[in-house]
């Protein structure tokens, strides 16, 4: 099986698990206010550190190129407040422009 | 236009005929959601999985910021092991929603199974939402949102998937930018006080920091030490 066929059932038994987890064990095993509060900031760290993988890095190299211009782009969207698309389109366009011309 | 029934009518409609706020509630929610749905299935592409593949965890795993994370590490050239857990990690809310809905949906055997699979973000926040209109209100919200959000969710997926897959050379497109844009995306909205910023940043720097040093997936799952040493403490 290949590493994205595993990726994607691994990912995909465990996320079901969780679910279903949730709906059978008792609350107080969830519901201590520390766990609650690493959950709410574990999707900040991990989401950021995405970002910045995918946009400045390649295999294990650290590279600046058309997708930081793109994902710039993408920042000033948001702080404009741009709906989703928009952010997304923008970030898109600017990095394609500088890909294909320069 | 009152009559000795109304009550008993009320009463009885209530059981079957769902409120049209909760209906547009969730249908709103639905309908958006299938922006990020395209954003996903293209960027399952452009991250290198097949088709079917960016079909199959829309289906299957159906959670978005889960979906993002093992396409992006992967992509990222991370194994599946790091690729997984960082997916596990932020799949852990669903559980979490699971514990506040379980309790209010009340459902066993193969309902609690297609309850199970539809507990996200969005269902879970419809539900909450209509806390003040009842219980059967929340239910019907909890129920339309995940099911609305699961047909359009994975009609959208597909559509990302075929869109990428048609592009030939994603570069050419600014798909490989359009993917972090959408994570931003999706992260931009939860950085909400100055402690979620700095944690924002600081994530950003220990994955860069670390990316030449680790092989590549760690220095994302790494990062989840800065959430808990900061939630750590109260």
């Amino acid at each position: 099986m290949s590493a994205l066929w595993i990726a994607t059932i691994g990912t995909s038994v465990i996320a079901f698990l969780l679910k279903y987890s949730g709906h059978s064990i008792p609350e107080r095993f969830l519901s201590n206010p520390k766990i609650q509060r690493i959950n709410a900031l574990i999707p900040i760290a991990l989401l950021s550190a995405l970002v910045a993988v995918q946009t400045i890095s390649e295999k294990s190299k650290l590279i600046i190129d058309h997708r930081l211009a793109g994902v710039g782009v993408a920042i000033i969207a948001l702080l404009l407040k741009a709906p989703f698309p928009v952010v997304v389109l923008s970030a898109a366009c600017t990095s394609a422009a500088i890909y294909n011309w320069f | 236009m009152s009559s000795p029934d109304n009550g008993y009518l009320r009463q009885n409609r209530r059981v079957s005929k769902v409120a049209s706020t909760t209906v547009r509630d969730s249908f709103s929610v639905s309908l958006t959601v299938g922006a990020y749905g395209v954003a996903f299935g293209a960027a399952s592409v452009a991250n290198g999985f097949s088709v079917l593949q960016s079909c199959l965890l829309s289906l299957l795993t159906f959670s978005g910021a889960s979906q993002f994370a093992v396409v992006g590490v992967m992509g990222a050239g991370g194994n599946p092991i790091s690729a997984i857990a960082t997916a596990s990690l932020l799949g852990v809310r669903n559980g979490l929603y699971g514990v506040i809905m379980a309790p209010r949906l009340k459902v066993r055997g193969i309902k609690r199974i297609v309850a199970a699979q539809i507990t996200i973000d969005e269902s879970t926040g419809v539900a909450l939402n209509q806390e003040s209109r009842g219980a059967d209100a929340m239910r019907h919200g909890f129920y339309l949102t995940g099911f609305g959000v699961f047909i359009f969710w994975n009609l959208f997926t597909l559509a990302g998937a075929l869109g990428a897959q048609a592009m030939g050379d994603i570069r050419a497109w600014g798909l490989d930018a359009a993917v972090p844009a959408a994570f931003l995306g999706l992260v931009w909205p939860r950085l909400l006080t100055h402690r979620d910023r700095i944690i924002a940043i600081s994530a950003v720097a220990l994955a860069l920091a670390l990316t030449p040093i680790l092989p590549a997936g760690l220095p994302i799952i790494a990062t989840a030490f800065i959430a808990i040493a900061v939630g750590f403490r109260p």
